[in-house]
């Protein structure tokens, strides 16, 4: 399981990428496996200010629907509009092509308190 | 849980296990969306061992048949199969089965895996002719080969002269040497295709050389959701989801298996016969989205103005054609192929087209 050391996780299997005040969110290599083929995201939350935990899309298998969730607060400024022909990107190249959003992060030390790579290959691990 | 006996195999293929039935089942293998358009392109093989085998033999064995299931048995000749189901005396469906004659006063029915301790139980109930009746679910395998290549592949393995067999038609005979193999023209994914049915003891030999004569076709193993998913585009039924205890047959668009024939007095004749005349409140649909969205088992069917008009059963993205599809119960003024409804995806009415099942069959 692919689990890059320079982003940081939730235990709902989002992963984080923060350069200065800018994040890319996306879902772990471990989570797109979970899921299996991805067949559809909807994420309808661009232009919103959001909190922690908060819902920002779902994600849709074959066989399952998923909400995804928010690593840490901030305003939704880009959704991954490759992903609408091309949701498969997900599965294929989760911490890169498969990006789903990109945000305005309001407290960017809030990224810290989330897991490291360590951290979260425990989780998935146990 | 049980296992069926290629269990082993399944995990060595790195199978996703999980249990389905009371067994403990392949769910995926490579991907649902590999796998489904593998069957469609190619050829792919299924377990589905966990499939209920109920024999009926006995001069009360035909008497019998016509009494619980809704299709005409005096139709059968041997060597064919039927389709056709349990009414449960409530107007109801206690399961769908196909039905094999093999010789006169000699049956084999094949059931849901879910369901094979209450069809058992209701066919003692229901059993006044003296048939006998056998459950040999527990030492008999099935592996169904479904896909435009399966023939190419089965044809490999055995002396039978498959071409000779019709849809829905079987024989008896040997493969990869195992003797009395069923070897039938069926199949639940809306492919060319055979089942094939064996003593558990022939499991492996079977498995082995299946895959071993497929490979210059790229034979995959399939997992349950590609098998959901399979027989979704081809519209047919699954049991607990477009049918179950509360569902009529002729809600379900099950007509053409529910005869009303001479001679044949059968469970919830005379009900069912009132709503083939009569008509009724509600039907089985096939439906496909216009608007993106995928539809799911349980979100509700609205009309333009939001009011609920029915439910769906199954739902899915087709693999084949990347659009939603589903099948569910409508209000019987909304069922007409054409007919323009919504389908509410977490609280949002999406758009969506009744259209005439299947979404894809090539048999």
């Amino acid at each position: 399981m692919n689990i890059p050391d320079n982003l940081r996780y939730t235990k709902d299997h989002e992963w984080i990428r923060l350069n200065g005040q800018i994040a890319f969110i996306g879902i772990t290599d471990y989570a797109q496996s979970e899921l299996g083929d991805i067949v559809f995201l909807e994420i309808e939350t661009r232009g919103e200010q959001l909190e922690k935990g908060e819902v920002f899309g779902t994600v849709e298998a074959v066989k399952t629907v998923s909400d995804i969730f928010m690593p840490v607060a901030g305003k939704v400024i880009e959704i991954n509009s490759k992903l609408e022909d091309q949701p498969e990107l997900v599965n294929k190249d989760p911490y890169g092509e498969g990006w789903l959003i990109k945000i305005e992060v309001t407290e960017p030390e809030e990224v810290n308190e989330l897991l490291d790579a360590k951290e979260y290959e425990k989780l998935i691990s146990a | 849980m049980k296992k069926t006996a290629f269990n082993h195999l399944h995990k060595q293929l790195g199978a996703r296990m999980s249990e389905f039935a009371g067994f403990e089942m392949p769910i995926e293998y490579s991907g649902i969306t590999d796998e489904h358009l593998t069957v469609r392109n190619a050829v792919g093989v299924f377990d589905v061992s966990h499939m209920g085998e109920i024999w009926v033999k006995g001069p009360g064995a035909p008497d019998f048949l016509q009494y619980v299931t809704t299709n005409d048995v005096s139709r059968l000749v041997p060597g064919k199969a039927q389709y056709t189901c349990f009414p449960n005396g409530r107007g109801g469906i206690v399961d769908d089965l196909i039905i094999y004659y093999f010789e006169p006063e000699k049956y084999m029915l094949v059931v849901n895996a879910s369901n094979i301790e209450k069809d058992f139980n209701w066919m003692k109930q229901n059993q006044k002719t003296g048939a006998e009746l056998e459950n040999a679910s527990d030492r008999m395998s099935q592996l169904a080969i479904q896909g435009p290549d399966a023939e190419k592949v089965l044809r490999k393995i055995t002396p039978v002269d498959l071409s000779a067999i019709d849809s829905f038609c079987f024989v008896t005979g040997s493969v990869a040497g195992a003797a009395e193999v069923i070897i039938s023209r069926t199949g639940y994914t809306g492919s060319k295709g055979f089942e094939i049915y064996f003593g558990n003891e022939h499991a492996e030999k079977i498995w082995k050389a299946v895959f071993n004569a497929g490979r210059e076709y790229g034979i995959k193993p399939i997992g349950l959701a590609a098998r959901d998913t399979l027989r979704l585009e081809a519209g047919l039924c699954l049991y607990g989801n477009d049918i179950d205890d509360t569902t009529s047959p002729i809600e379900a668009g099950l007509g053409w298996i529910t005869k009303f024939v001479e001679n044949k007095d059968f469970i919830d004749r005379e009900f069912l016969q009132n709503q083939k005349q009569q008509g009724v409140t509600r039907k089985l649909i096939g439906f496909e989205m216009i608007d993106r969205g995928i539809p799911r088992q349980h979100y509700e069917i609205v009309d333009q103005g939001g009011k609920r008009i029915g439910d769906v059963t199954s739902g899915t993205m087709s693999p084949l054609s990347r659009k939603g599809i589903g099948m569910g119960y409508v209000q019987t003024a909304y069922s007409k192929a054409g007919q323009e409804i919504f389908v509410a995806v977490r609280n949002k009415p999406l758009k969506a087209l009744v259209v005439k099942l299947p979404f894809y069959r090539d048999i």
